[in-house]
């Protein structure tokens, strides 16, 4: 069944702060193993002028996709998630993140289509930290399959 | 931010040292831990196959991941990277033996732009498919 297009434009509530670890961030690296010093050695970091261990530039989508949760988990808006893939992925970044921002995620749908039975949509997910800044935008495009006619 | 790269010494059709990333099970295990994303499909063959999948795939978000590194590392200050989008196109699918899947990224400047900075266009590919699309990386050069 094809999604409401109404739904474009709805904003949902901020979440509640993810404070960002360092140790987080290591586990994270590690987990790509990317050794790049910036992730887990603050004097490193600070180096190359950032006042603690930044992390990767994809690390924030965890949290950002933590938070499109309340759209996917929406009952009003009815996407059935077994059938979603991701399809794309964007982030546009004012700022990397680092160990001790404690962000909140306003996530908002930008789109809705229905192409050839599958339901596509589109959240984008504003990351501000405490004190307000802007942080990264991440945009990202699920793609709910076409349900097989039973 | 401190880029290790000048924006003066590079043009269009300039080539970033290619990089190859292995890719195990233990490898998504590890990934599916530090990410939060749990989705049996990663690590899981018996259900990979029941949903119509060839067999365990990787993360697209692992898969990101590792393409930007070709980026960062080439670049030094991964705040260099300013905007980063990709498109999934194909799974990168990954046996269950010691050898895994291989995930091969290549890239080059694709633009360049106002600012000091440019537009890296990166390609990914593994088991001769192109995983990633539309794969591109604005960054800031000194």
């Amino acid at each position: 069944m094809a999604l409401d297009q109404s739904f474009v434009g709805r904003a949902y509530p901020p979440t509640a702060p993810y404070e960002v670890g360092r140790e987080k961030i290591r586990e994270f690296a590690e987990a790509v193993g990317d050794t790049n010093p910036a992730y887990t050695d603050p004097e490193a970091a600070k180096a190359l002028g950032h006042p603690d261990v930044i992390a990767p530039p994809t690390f924030v989508f965890s949290i950002t996709f933590k938070a499109a949760g309340q759209v996917v988990e929406d009952p009003q808006l009815g996407l059935d998630y077994s059938r979603v893939v991701h399809g794309d992925q964007k982030f546009a970044y004012n700022r990397p993140v680092r160990a001790g921002d404690r962000l909140s995620v306003t996530s908002t749908i930008e789109a809705v289509k229905s192409m050839a039975g599958n339901d596509i949509l589109d959240i984008r997910g504003d990351v501000h930290d405490e004190s307000g800044e802007h942080v990264v935008t991440a945009w990202t495009k699920l793609v709910a399959r076409a349900a097989q006619e039973a | 931010m401190a880029a290790k790269i000048s924006y003066t010494d590079v043009e269009v059709g300039t080539e970033l040292p290619a990089r190859s990333f292995p890719v195990t099970r233990a490898t998504l295990v590890r990934y599916a831990g530090a990410s939060g994303d749990f989705n049996p499909i990663h690590w899981n063959e018996k259900f990979a196959t029941e949903v119509g999948l060839p067999n365990v795939i990787a993360h697209g978000m692992f898969t990101m991941a590792e393409a930007i590194r070709v980026v960062t590392d080439w670049v030094g200050d991964p705040a260099a990277v300013v905007e980063y989008g990709v498109r999934f196109t194909k799974p990168v699918v990954v046996p269950n033996d010691d050898e895994g899947a291989l995930i091969e990224v290549s890239a080059k400047i694709g633009a360049v732009l106002d600012d000091n900075k440019v537009r890296v266009d990166l390609t990914a590919m593994s088991a001769g498919q192109k995983v990633l699309g539309m794969s591109r990386a604005v960054v800031r050069l000194a």
